[in-house]
């Protein structure tokens, strides 16, 4: 390090002693030597200088720009993800006992987030859509299907959120999630599902 | 080719190991009652498979012993083989003289002494005069002719032609018995969301559906020529009318703004009552199919649900399923939704779930299916006593459907390892498979189809 500053310091020692032996012996006349050249050649100088400050700046810019929209990609994933996180959130699930429609203890904190989510976005319309295992009539499923509908939306409901933002349906035993004839099967498709109707985009972390 | 007296034999041992497996409970099971026939043996008139099907329609009714003659050609299961039956090495057996001896000779008597030391009551003889089809029923008793029947047949690739069979054979069982036969009839069901129809020998099973929509609960109307059922839309529940013949269906009026289900005719089928699922629960409605007008509302469950509704033959009342005792139970109340009361009877706390009544066309029944220690099974409620007994006990059984003659009912059930359709008779308690595919639910019999709706559209 230190031998090349100090050959740094001496190149620029006699740069210097250059310019100054330069300054004291006029240099022989160029070969144009006149005003208009010489004007020329100052402004072809202030010229390069400027497009080197241009330049700079251009670079500046784009480096501004640049930071700029990957702090705009990064905020908007970030937003992506909590869309998507409130989205899940949302389209959790509730399940019921055999031949049940009332909400079980465990899972009043899922619909609790639900709330949230649709407090912090008005314009969120969902629907509630009852589903049954298969042990049941086929027929007096709908109607199973559809108490644990009406369970789902009137806890919404009875927590604040307008009713006519909430669709019901049943679907009976017609739509399993989980195509078993055991009991691990069976829990899974006792279940409430919920689906976003309308006002799904850009959903708001409550 | 398999006669079908081989046939018979093994179906007679099926029935009667699956009889033994448990479905004998509430059966009258009255042996030996039943009058023989003979269906007689005419070798080369191009009729065997008119013959194979009116044998086993009138097997199917469990009415007679069907009589199968030694030697086995008299019925066939193939179709015709005009001219290529070897009978005279067949008739090389023990039963040779005798089938021969009694054949109807060209006068068409018969030796009826020999057909009565068969066992036989009658003897019903096929055969064809030039486009016509004449089926002549014998009173062996009598030793002489009951009733001849004459039919214009169609041909074999003809659409109807079943049907006309059938019809045959129940001009032949009246002929006979005085009563009417069931084998000119269909069974509506629902398989992997779609609707279809099948004969009630299990035959010419065909889709109805014309739509590719999630159906429900197929329903005949009275006529047998057109029939309602439910569909999913839209997050609801529709109903629709379609007419058998040509398919065409038009929505029941104020259906799509609910989940509307389990749709039954009024005998005169000017009212279709169904269920209907709202925020208040699920409660009964009646609609005016006719005029597509007057909406009304038959109960009003609040905490409980009301659904399945339906008719007495004489459409005085309704019975349908309440979930107001705390589990599903059936009960009745008159056609205007007034004198609602409990049907049939059970033992709070004890007897499990009881759903999808079905009034018997006589009046007399209603048969359902109840939870018996976790599976369901099928279920008979006489209506004047307020008894009930129970039909099946193996594996699970649900969702009864009355033949139009009130002894037979089509239900589905899990005894053969899968899902599918069965049919009981609840006088002889003999059991048969209607269909052999996985996954056929929610049958409902038509009435007796006396046109041919099919060929007329």
């Amino acid at each position: 390090m230190k031998s090349v500053s100090l050959l740094l310091a001496l190149g620029l020692g006699a740069a210097v002693m250059a310019a100054a032996s330069c300054g004291g012996n006029p240099p022989p006349p160029a070969p144009t030597p006149n005003a208009d050249s010489a004007a020329a050649a100052e402004r072809a100088r202030q010229d390069s200088a400027a497009a080197a400050q241009a330049e700079r700046d251009r670079q500046a810019r784009e480096e501004a720009d640049r930071v700029a929209a990957q702090r705009r990609a990064d905020s908007l994933a970030a937003l992506a993800r909590a869309g998507e996180e409130v989205r899940n959130t949302l389209a959790a699930m509730i399940h019921f006992d055999l031949d049940k429609s009332n909400i079980r203890a465990d899972d009043m904190g899922i619909l609790d987030q639900k709330v949230a989510i649709l407090q912090a976005n008005p314009e969120l319309r969902i629907r509630v859509a009852g589903h049954c295992d298969e042990r049941g009539s086929d027929e007096y499923n709908l109607a199973l299907g559809n108490r644990r509908a009406q369970a789902g939306k009137q806890y919404l409901v009875s927590h604040g959120i307008d009713a006519s933002r909430i669709e019901t349906q049943s679907w009976g035993e017609e739509k399993p999630l989980v195509n078993g004839h055991d009991e691990s099967a069976w829990s899974q498709n006792r279940r409430d599902e919920f689906e976003v109707t309308s006002g799904g985009d850009n959903l708001r972390r409550p | 080719m398999i006669p079908v007296f081989l046939a018979v034999l093994l179906t007679v041992a099926q029935d009667t190991s699956t009889i033994d497996r448990g479905v004998r409970i509430g059966i009258i099971y009255r042996p030996g009652v039943r009058p023989g026939l003979v269906m007689l043996p005419r070798a080369g008139m191009g009729l065997d498979s008119v013959r194979a099907i009116v044998a086993r329609d009138l097997d199917y009714s469990d009415r007679f012993e069907v009589i199968t003659l030694p030697g086995g050609d008299s019925i066939r299961l193939a179709s015709p083989s005009t001219g290529t039956r070897g009978t005279g090495t067949r008739r090389s057996r023990s039963g040779t003289a005798a089938t021969g001896g009694a054949q109807a000779g060209a006068g068409g008597t018969l030796n009826y002494p020999l057909y009565q030391a068969l066992g036989a009551d009658f003897a019903l003889d096929i055969t064809a005069a030039g486009d016509t089809t004449v089926a002549t029923l014998h009173d062996i008793a009598a030793a002489g002719i009951r009733r001849t029947v004459r039919a214009k047949l169609l041909r074999l690739g003809d659409p109807d032609f079943r049907q006309a069979v059938h019809r045959l054979a129940d001009q032949a069982l009246q002929a006979a018995l005085g009563t009417p036969g069931i084998a000119a009839t269909r069974i509506l069901f629902v398989k992997d969301g779609k609707v279809y129809h099948i004969d009630q020998d299990g035959a010419d099973q065909k889709l109805v559906s014309s739509t590719d929509r999630q159906a429900m609960s197929p329903a005949w109307g009275a006529n047998g020529q057109h029939f309602a059922y439910m569909e999913f839309q839209a997050g609801k529940g529709w109903l629709y009318l379609q007419e058998m013949a040509t398919g065409k269906r038009t929505a029941v009026s104020t259906t799509g703004t609910a989940l509307d289900f389990t749709p039954a005719f009024s005998p005169d089928g000017q009212t279709l009552a169904f269920s209907r699922a709202t925020e208040e629960g699920t409660d009964l409605y009646t609609i005016n199919v006719k005029n597509n007008c007057c909406l009304r509302r038959l109960t009003v469950g609040r905490f409980s649900d009301n659904l399945s509704p339906t008719f007495s033959p004489d459409g005085q009342r309704v019975a349908f399923v309440s979930t107001r005792p705390g589990l599903p139970q059936i009960y009745v109340m008159a056609a205007d939704g007034t004198d609602q009361q409990l049907f049939a009877p059970f033992d709070y706390g004890v007897t499990g779930a009881s759903n999808a009544p079905e009034w018997s066309p006589d009046g007399q029944s209603v048969a359902f299916h109840r939870d018996v220690a976790g599976t369901l099974q099928v279920f008979v409620l006489d209506v004047r006593t307020r008894t009930v007994r129970q039909l099946t006990s193996v594996g699970r059984n649900e969702d009864p459907t009355w033949a139009p003659d009130s002894r037979h009912l089509a239900f589905v059930s899990d005894r053969s390892g899968y899902r599918q359709l069965w049919i009981i008779d609840l006088d002889t308690g003999r059991i048969r498979p209607l269909l052999q595919q996985s996954g056929a639910r929610l049958p409902a019999w038509s009435p007796r189809l006396s046109e041919a709706p099919s060929s007329t559209p």
